[in-house]
């Protein structure tokens, strides 16, 4: 074609391309057998690896949440269970026009606006397949709405799940407490955290029971394998393993004695405790002013939460074991018994009460300002001579006060599965010394005599220490009956080692508290030849009385503002030929024991004893009107039990 | 003597000229186009839309080309190099300037039915512009360096400008595919020992250059080649396109998964499964025997060119023929490199099988050239 270029030269090029081809070929061929040997290597050699690696990214584990377990009383009423909650979802990508189906969804079924704003603002953040939760707690009538509509709500889908339930409300708030959904705080607190506690809004225990029998509650998570794709969305299940729901648990309390105790303190700030003496189990356990746990678990309002720890009547606070008083003339049995223990004192001997006592050059009064005169150790009790224990306590010495407290359950903590149980104190010498840095002095064991000053103790206590001195035996409490079907340990307690006679004198002492005409509790007995009590009241202090105030008179408690008005307090045991319960009250800045706590207690009494309201000729006659109108009143409060009590146990 | 042995003596012309195509070729083409639409097909989960189908279509607009271009006598390709080399740098230029002030780094003109990348038309024109500069140049003087000097001028004008686009990928191909056809025509090989120990010596500059105010190519550009070495470094960023690409290639084992169950690619895990990365899905739906396949096809190709071109005493021809041939391989086997981790990720896609006009394109009326090489060949 060209004639400008030789053949020669045409040659010789030729010969040239074709060698060079012909290597580049070879070069290019060699590269592809490079490809191929690699291609070979990593899906011969190394496919068992990659194979295992696709299905690590194909798979994906999700947990299934296991159902809490429930808690049922003695006789198998619910007092905590768990119910199906409807929330509604929409699914961005599934909805199309979300406005759209957000307006005809409002149309049918009342939505909450600042609801749709929040569920809005998560679907602009969140990938458009998953579901976002427009409401939470939605009724059934309004979930079959929205399932009859379906065609025109796309996207839109019921869901359920379970969430704790407190059919009780108010009466359990301060046992059972409440659960909420996992916090960050929560999760912070705990090592190694549970993966079901990673699933948004999982609901653990945050107070109380629910908290402290958390891990028992909770159960374990079942697993299903789901095949997800690269951003995460469920292309379809593989397998599934169910958990393991948590344990149910029975406690030892009873629903109608429980709501009436709560019904009974009212209004009052106040806490109760029954005690079964033969085994410790805890019939009630009451703490008044209540709330409603339900509210937390649906997530309180902050004007709910406000008006809660506003209240100066702490309605929050479970001060049945949490609260701990002066526990005042009720620890004057402590004293006693400490002093026959040693043989220090017999029942016979007597003090002389001349309204006070001193001790080193301090006047020391007695309630009674004219004095009681001679008084041994029946009379004591009964009219609560102060001086009496003045001048006991000196004798015996706080060491051995406090050593006998400790033995009839006072100044330890009782180990019951609830928040923050109060130990208490049962004041010595070293503790001073420790804690204050000050040398004990004679005043502050005289002040320990009448169960004032240092001395502590909450309404659990007390009714713990009644059982004890109603038994001699070392009853412990128990709130748990049984994990699950499996019996806990009983409280009952070994012998305390004490002398019966020594008891039996103390005994005495409390059932003319309650039965003589001149005993302080006289007022609040119980008729019943089977069911008399022996009691103690409490009145004590919580402000120091001024020499210019005893001057002027003692200003009397109901002229006080409500802070510093006394406490009242009652302890009793009934019936007292055979002791079966123990009862603890502590009315809050109440006022005087026996003509506050101990009506209460009574009452309280007597519902126990007999399963229910008592006949009222258990009564004293002049009362009867009175209580015939109460019961009325109380009963109206009784929770309806009818399908819940079926016996679960 | 049949009429058929007559012919083959002359030079063909009118519509005679189909018979004379390299039909093997076209075949090959069709075969390996196929896997791709089969291939599309998968990745988009059964169904032509939105790739199987555009695709085909673009095939077809390129087989009706390439055969346009086949019928055009080769010496006419040879008289227009000059053209095709200039216009191509000249739509270069464009991109370079106007396409930033459009919208961001653009690299394409949107002609409408397609959008057209100035780079994929400069691959082959460089090759056709390489090939009749060695067709006009006497053989004397293919290694003195004056004439070294030219071609090396029009290999490294348009790389450079691909570079600053940034496209690595490309510029790898035009660097490569120009020197190719440099070797083949019969330059000295010392141009290329220094070249090449050159090469070494400016990668280890560009590895010195890191972190300085001087540095050579762009941050992203130094993290592909990090996570290229050590894709474990970076399991969920830069290091997830070739870890999910191994592990897509590897769980293919010998025979795959079957077509449409790779997981892999059916659940998004693979990046760009329709483009640069449809190598993997092929790997994992059909394994060791499915690559090894497209493997060879390749390599029939390859070797259909080859010998089409070693039989052309044409020299333009024969260089272009296989110059296009050089540049066809350069495009799998710097992907298929990529893909199985044994280059980093510089966005070549694989021939005729990724999903994109431009290239498909492009590459068939490359193969248009070939065959009309192979027509007009002297006899």
């Amino acid at each position: 074609m060209r004639s400008h270029r030789n053949a020669r030269d045409q040659q010789a090029s030729g010969r040239r391309l074709t060698r060079r081809a012909a290597l580049l070929g070879g070069a290019q061929l060699s590269f592809m057998g490079l490809l191929g040997w690699r291609m070979r290597h990593l899906q011969v050699d190394q496919a068992d690896e990659f194979r295992m690696l696709a299905e690590e990214n194909r798979i994906n584990i999700r947990l299934i949440p296991p159902s809490r377990g429930e808690i049922f009383d003695r006789n198998g009423a619910a007092i905590a269970s768990n119910e199906p909650a409807y929330r509604i979802t929409i699914v961005r990508e599934d909805a199309g026009d979300v406005d759209a189906v957000l307006t005809r969804l409002s149309q049918l079924i009342d939505l909450d606006p600042a609801d749709i704003e929040r569920a809005k603002a998560e679907m602009d953040r969140s990938a458009p397949f998953l579901p976002i939760t427009l409401a939470e707690r939605v009724s059934w009538e309004d979930v079959s709405k929205i399932a009859v509509n379906t065609p025109a709500l796309p996207g839109i889908t019921p869901d359920v799940g379970l969430s704790r339930f407190y059919p009780l409300a108010k009466d359990f708030a301060h046992v059972v407490g409440y659960v909420g959904p996992v916090s960050d705080y929560d999760l912070s607190k705990i090592e190694d955290p549970d993966q079901l506690l990673r699933i948004p809004r999982f609901q653990i225990g945050k107070v109380g029971l629910e908290a402290r029998m958390e891990d028992e509650l909770r159960g374990s998570a079942g697993t299903r394998r789901v095949e997800v794709n690269a951003v995460g969305r469920v292309m379809r299940e593989l397998d599934r393993q169910e958990g393991q729901p948590g344990a149910n648990l029975q406690l030892t309390t009873d629903v109608m004695l429980q709501n009436y105790v709560q019904a009974r303190l009212g209004d009052e700030s106040a806490a109760a405790v029954v005690i079964d003496t033969t085994n410790g189990d805890l019939l009630a356990v009451g703490s008044a002013p209540s709330f409603d746990p339900n509210l937390f678990v649906r997530g309180i309002s902050v004007s709910d939460y406000r008006a809660l720890t506003q209240n100066n009547h702490r309605p929050l606070a479970a001060k049945s074991v949490q609260g701990i008083y002066p526990p005042g003339s009720t620890f004057k049995m402590v004293v006693a018994l400490a002093g026959l223990d040693e043989g220090l004192i017999t029942p016979e001997e007597t003090f002389w009460c001349g309204g006070y006592l001193e001790v080193a050059n301090r006047r020391f009064h007695c309630w009674k300002r004219g004095g009681h005169g001679h008084v041994n150790m029946a009379q004591s009790l009964r009219e609560s001579c102060d001086v009496y224990y003045y001048e006991l306590a000196s004798r015996v010495g706080i060491e051995k006060v406090s050593a006998m407290a400790n033995r009839l359950g006072l100044g330890i903590r009782h180990d019951l599965p609830l928040s923050a149980v109060a130990a208490g104190l049962a004041p010595t010498k070293a503790w001073k010394k420790e804690v204050r840095g000050e040398d004990w002095l004679i005043g502050d064991t005289v002040n320990a005599s009448i169960g004032q000053g240092f001395v502590l103790a909450s309404p659990l206590q007390l009714a713990v220490m009644t059982a004890r001195v109603a038994t001699g035996r070392s009853v412990t409490p128990r709130l748990i009956k049984s994990i699950d079907g499996v019996e806990q340990p009983s409280g009952s307690g070994e012998s305390l080692g004490l002398n019966p006679t020594h008891l039996n004198y103390v005994r005495d002492g409390m059932y003319e508290v309650s039965n003589s005409r001149k005993g302080t509790g006289y007022s609040s007995r119980i008729i019943a030849e089977t069911m008399r009590m022996a009691g103690k009241s409490g009145t004590s202090q919580v402000r120091n009385i001024t020499a210019a105030e005893r001057a002027a008179g003692v200003t009397s408690n109901d002229d006080l503002p409500w802070e510093r008005r006394d406490h009242a307090l009652w302890v009793d045991f009934a019936p007292f030929d055979d002791p079966k319960i123990a009862v603890a009250v502590v009315v809050e800045h109440g006022g005087g024991g026996s003509s506050v706590a101990a009506p209460i207690a009574r009452d309280i009494t007597l519902q126990a004893l007999y399963n229910g309201d008592p006949p009222l000729d258990a009564y004293p006659a002049k009362d009867r009107d009175r209580i015939a109108e109460q019961q009325d009143r109380l009963r109206a409060l009784r929770p309806d039990l009818g399908q819940d009590s079926k016996s679960r146990a | 003597m049949s009429y058929l042995e007559y012919a083959v003596k002359t030079t063909p012309s009118g519509l005679r000229k189909v018979l004379y195509l390299n039909w093997p070729l076209v075949l090959l083409l069709t075969a390996v186009a196929s896997v791709g639409f089969l291939m599309l097909y998968s990745v988009s989960g059964g169904s032509l839309s939105p790739w199987a189908e555009p695709q085909m279509k673009r095939f077809g607009v390129g087989l009706i080309g390439m055969f346009v271009i086949a019928m055009v006598p080769v010496w006419f390709w040879r008289n227009v190099s000059g053209v095709a080399y200039g216009l191509s740098l000249l739509l270069l230029l464009y991109v370079e300037f106007f396409g930033h002030v459009g919208m961001g780094a653009q690299r394409w003109i949107n002609l409408g039915f397609i959008r057209l990348q100035p780079s994929e038309l400069m691959k082959i024109a460089l090759v056709m512009f390489l090939a009749a500069y060695y067709d006009w140049l006497p053989v004397k003087k293919v290694s003195h360096p004056l004439w070294v000097l030219i071609p090396v001028l029009i290999i490294v004008l348009p790389t450079f400008l691909v570079v600053k686009q940034p496209d690595l990928g490309t510029a790898i191909l035009l660097l490569t595919g120009g020197g190719a056809v440099m070797f083949l025509a019969g330059v000295h090989w010392a141009y290329f020992a220094t070249v090449i120990s050159a090469a070494v010596g400016l990668v280890w500059a560009v590895f010195q250059s890191r972190g300085t105010d001087w540095q050579l190519i762009k941050d992203y550009q130094f993290r592909r080649i990090d996570t290229f070495l050590d894709p474990s470094q970076d399991q969920l960023g830069a290091g997830y396109h070739i870890t999910q690409s191994k592990i897509a290639l590897g769980s293919g084992g010998w025979t795959g998964r079957g077509y449409m169950q790779g997981t892999q690619s059916r659940l998004n895990f693979l990046p760009e499964k329709h483009t640069d990365f449809i190598f993997t899905t092929l790997a994992e739906e059909f394994g060791f025997v499915g690559s090894v396949s497209l493997l060879a096809l390749y390599a029939l190709i390859m070797v259909f060119c080859v010998g089409s071109a070693m039989n052309n005493q044409n020299r333009y021809a024969s260089l272009l023929t296989l110059g296009i041939a050089t540049t066809f391989f350069l495009f799998f086997a710097v992907n298929m490199s990529m893909v199985m981790g044994l280059a980093p990720v510089v966005g070549v896609p694989l021939p005729l099988v990724s999903y994109g006009g431009s290239a498909m394109l492009v590459l068939m009326l490359a193969f248009g050239l070939v065959q009309s090489a192979h027509i007009h060949k002297p006899r």
